[in-house]
């Protein structure tokens, strides 16, 4: 069976491994980080975008409006929340308008539908919170929201569930092409053969790249910082609000999530160090400032749960980098609307194979479906009580702000691909994402972590590598 | 559906009293329930003492505070459902809990009393700039993990907020082998009790820099030092002043929040001051038949009080039962701003009623006044008042009497 080695374990490379899961090859996926989804899957707008915004032609054009199509389907699929809330771009001017009348008309030829120029009273009665200034938005119904790390770790999930296999703190350190293929080796000495590569490293793909002397591209991070906010403030809007795009770029957004709290960022910051993801005093404060804007009466900051920072992969050529050569693709400079092309992006890359030679022999087995062990949190009381009664972890409220089980943290622990530490599971069940940010449940988390994964309670770290939570025992 | 007279949900030292008390007072037909798999809420991790001297004369710690009630919940034979979960209350006090054994179920209730507590004010509330390393624990999270666990959160701390259990925490670490650098308030007072900065901090020569906040956080995996700075008077660090402490623990003690989602589902109004639900002498909330007391109220920092309170909630809830808490009146309470907020708020029938507040200031020499239209019915000069210590006015019925609305005031 042919070898075919992914390297990066985001969304992209994830919607990767879950589409050659569908054939008869042995598919490994590299990851450097102890999890998947840690780079800028884990931290950005959370949007599926309509495809109005990137340039006719253009491969982000083609991408996005595909992904966006097939977005709904891989959703239900892979047990994914997904909300088709729509998306408004607001103007507060005529020199708005002209640019969202030029969006719009981009948007048609790019085969986005149901796009419209709406004016105040319309928009008024559809978003009753937005600023009274706005005097127009692009109104574009199919935009849409979903959680990006939640969708990657299903797919990887889905993926190993149909043999893939994940390989964590792994990182490539060099790439060699012999006779026999390619041969990756881990700065620690580690060795995996493969005869197709792939190159989904995110901000390290130019890196990855230039392994195998292909020096065509440069990536930079770009940091986006966030405020997420308490669920109180989730009906603040319930379509993802954007500003008419500038010069500046595309502005703040303010967007519902789909589980309910309310998102706002990014700030777009050009940076050099690819691994600096802190939040600064001034971006929080600009962010803060431009999203009051866009909302009468302001942002309710004062609910803010957490703010954080991500950094998007940004090529050098302002397009997607999808190609392959001699057996070695990239999937590289895939900023936004990264997301959003995902399930095109992973369709693409297969064809790319193929059309090199790789023989695609579907798979029998193949499931699409990744089933949750229980679909706990939509049951309904009648189905919560079975599963209760037949597992009683489930009647166990270990997180109280977010009304998590331990069946629920537990399951995540157990199923592909397993979470290991204290942000894997928070970011499986959302156990730890409430309001009290994990001051109740950590220890009990810890707990868990420990005694499913037979380490000791001091070994329980927050995200892998040094990050412990305790130092020893107490005198 | 389940029917009960009265659940009481919570099962620390307020759900504990209010059941006694309740129980003191005819009703038989209750039941406790807690999440936690035993009685005592957060008394249980706080083994210092000081708990107990207003009311039992004598330091207790928490587990012995809370012993009491919990030996006097067993000896009446008071129902407690323990590691049980309420999910939902609503406005005809449907409760709607869960646990392993039972599974989701409802109780139908005559009276509801809320005595959930409070939760810690996280870190993402703050906005501080920087990475997200591990090594930042809520100042409660690390008294867990130190006291009920077993084990030490790191070894050089920095503490943010003088809160009282970030004051309680700097003295366990140390006396548990760790050094406290500093603690930072924003304030340019502490929110904390007197006694417990003198014993906890001065005892140790640890520095409370107040004025200060913490600007950034340091470190990439675990935390590795914080920049601190001073801060103006409109709370914002003045450049310049910045510093780097280096640490791996960073413990956050910047406020309590009463945890009233409960509350909020089944409709009741909450004070936004207070963040708990708004309440007559009785401690009943605007909703008849649901009752609030201790820190899901407000914010108490004396568990005494949250005692005394919740025997009044106990009682009033009985007579509620009783159909005998019939209003005669609606005397509502005002405060200057220089009195933050009081509770109650409101006065629904006659007879002696103590008012508990809080000033929003550190002030001196100022005379609590309570005013009713023209009339000063109380007042009394106090050498200091600091928003860190609750307050309490006894006002008799003679005094209350004919008052449509009082203003709680400070004056010269």
């Amino acid at each position: 069976m042919k070898k075919v080695a992914i390297i990066g374990s985001g969304v992209i490379g994830a919607m990767i491994a879950r589409e050659l899961s569908r054939y008869e090859l042995e598919v490994t996926v590299f990851e450097k980080e102890s999890d998947v989804a840690m780079g800028a899957t884990r931290a950005n707008s959370a949007i599926v975008h309509a495809g109005f915004d990137a340039k006719e032609g253009s491969m982000k054009a083609k991408m996005n409006v595909a992904g966006s199509f097939m977005m709904e389907q891989v959703c239900s699929e892979l047990g994914v929340k997904y909300v088709r809330n729509g998306s408004l771009v607001i103007g507060f001017n005529d020199e708005d308008r002209a640019e969202l009348e030029r969006l719009c008309a981009r948007g048609k030829s790019n085969g986005v539908e149901g796009l419209r120029v709406i004016e105040k009273t319309e928009l008024k009665a559809l978003e009753p919170n937005i600023s009274d200034n706005a005097t127009c938005a692009l109104h574009a119904p199919t935009g849409a929201i979903v959680c990006p790390y939640e969708l990657c770790i299903a797919s990887i999930g889905n993926a190993m569930d149909n043999g893939v296999k994940l390989i964590l703190d792994f990182e490539v350190a060099s790439i060699e092409r012999t006779e026999k293929g390619f041969v990756l080796s881990s700065g620690d000495g580690r060795r995996a053969m493969a005869d197709y590569v792939i190159n989904a490293a995110g901000i390290y793909s130019d890196k990855i790249a230039k392994m195998t002397g292909d020096n065509s591209f440069e990536v930079h991070p770009r940091r986006g910082e966030y405020v997420l906010l308490d669920r109180e403030c989730g009906s603040t809007v319930s379509h993802t609000i954007f500003r008419t795009p500038s010069k500046m770029g595309k502005g703040i957004l303010v967007t519902p999530t789909v589980d309910g709290n309310l998102l706002t960022g990014p700030t777009s910051v050009d940076m050099e160090d690819k691994e600096d993801k802190s939040t600064t005093a001034q971006g929080l404060a600009k962010l803060m400032g431009e999203a009051c804007e866009n909302i009468e009466g302001g942002v309710a900051y004062g609910k803010t749960i957490t703010s954080f920072c991500g950094l998007r992969a940004v090529g050098n050529t302002g397009d997607f980098i999808i190609n392959e050569k001699a057996g070695f693709v990239n999937a590289a400079g895939i900023e936004s609307p990264g997301l959003s092309s995902a399930p095109a992006i992973a369709l693409y890359v297969r064809e790319l194979l193929e059309n090199a030679g790789l023989e695609l022999i579907s798979k029998k087995t193949f499931n699409p479906i990744r089933e949750p062990k229980h679909r706990f949190r939509e049951a309904s009381i009648e189905e919560k009580n079975e599963i209760i009664a037949r597992d009683p972890a489930y009647g166990r409220i270990i997180c109280r702000c977010e009304t998590i089980s331990e069946g629920e943290i537990l399951d995540a622990i157990r199923s592909n691909p397993p979470a290991r530490d204290i942000d894997g599971v928070k970011r499986r069940t959302r156990a730890g994402m409430g309001r009290c940010q994990g001051g109740f449940c950590g220890p009990y988390v810890m707990e868990l972590i420990a005694k499913e994964r037979g380490i000791e309670f001091e070994k329980v770290t927050k995200a892998g590598g040094n990050s412990t939570m305790v130092i020893g025992k107490t005198k | 559906m389940l029917t009960k007279e009265l659940v009481i949900i919570g099962g620390g030292p307020a759900g504990m009293s209010a059941a006694i008390a309740a129980y003191e007072d005819g009703i038989r037909d209750l039941l406790i329930i807690e999440r936690d798999d035993s009685l005592g809420g957060i008394l249980q991790q706080c083994i210092h003492n000081g708990f107990g001297l207003h009311r039992f004369g004598e330091e207790l710690t928490g587990p012995e505070y809370a012993w009491r009630y919990e030996k006097r919940v067993r000896e009446l034979n008071i129902p407690v459902m323990l590691s049980t979960m309420v999910l939902d209350i609503t406005e005809d006090k449907v409760v709607t809990a869960t646990n392993s054994s039972e599974g989701i179920f409802q109780i139908k209730a005559k009276a509801i009393i809320l005595a959930m507590g409070c939760r810690e004010r996280p870190k993402g509330a703050l906005n501080i700039a920087g990475h997200r390393p591990s090594g930042i624990y809520s100042a409660g999270m690390a008294q867990k993990l130190v006291n009920m666990k077993g084990f030490m959160p790191g070894k050089n701390v920095v503490i943010l907020g003088s809160g009282d259990i970030g004051l309680i925490m700097a003295r366990r670490m140390t006396l548990e082998g760790a050094k406290v650098h500093a603690v930072c308030e924003l304030m340019p007072y502490s929110g904390g009790l007197a006694r417990n900065i003198e014993q906890c901090l001065n005892d140790f020569d640890i520095p409370l820099k107040l004025s200060h906040t913490v600007v950034n956080i340091h470190g990439k995996e675990r935390l590795e030092g914080v920049t601190i700075a001073k801060v103006d008077e409109r709370r914002r660090p003045v450049e310049g002043t910045e510093e780097f402490i280096a640490c791996d623990t960073l413990l956050l003690s910047v406020g309590l929040i009463p945890e009233n989602e409960l509350t909020k589902s089944a409709g009741v109004t909450l004070d936004r001051v207070t963040g708990g639900a708004l309440v007559d002498q009785n401690r009943q909330t605007e909703i008849e038949g649901i009752f609030s007391c201790g820190n899901v109220l407000h914010v108490h920092d004396l568990v005494d009080y949250v005692s005394e309170e919740a025997e009044i909630a106990g009682r009033g809830a009985a007579a509620y039962i009783r159909g005998e808490l019939v209003p005669t009146k609606n005397t509502t309470i005002k405060t200057d701003g220089k009195i933050r907020y009081t509770v109650p708020e409101r006065i629904t029938s006659d007879g002696d009623v103590s008012v508990y507040f809080r000033v929003s200031d550190v002030f001196r020499d100022k005379k609590v006044t309570v005013r009713s239209g023209d009339t000063i019915i109380y007042q009394k000069k106090h050498l200091k008042l600091a928003p860190g210590e609750m307050e309490c006015v006894k006002l008799t019925a003679d005094k209350l009497r004919g008052a449509n609305e009082l203003v709680f005031g400070l004056e010269d």
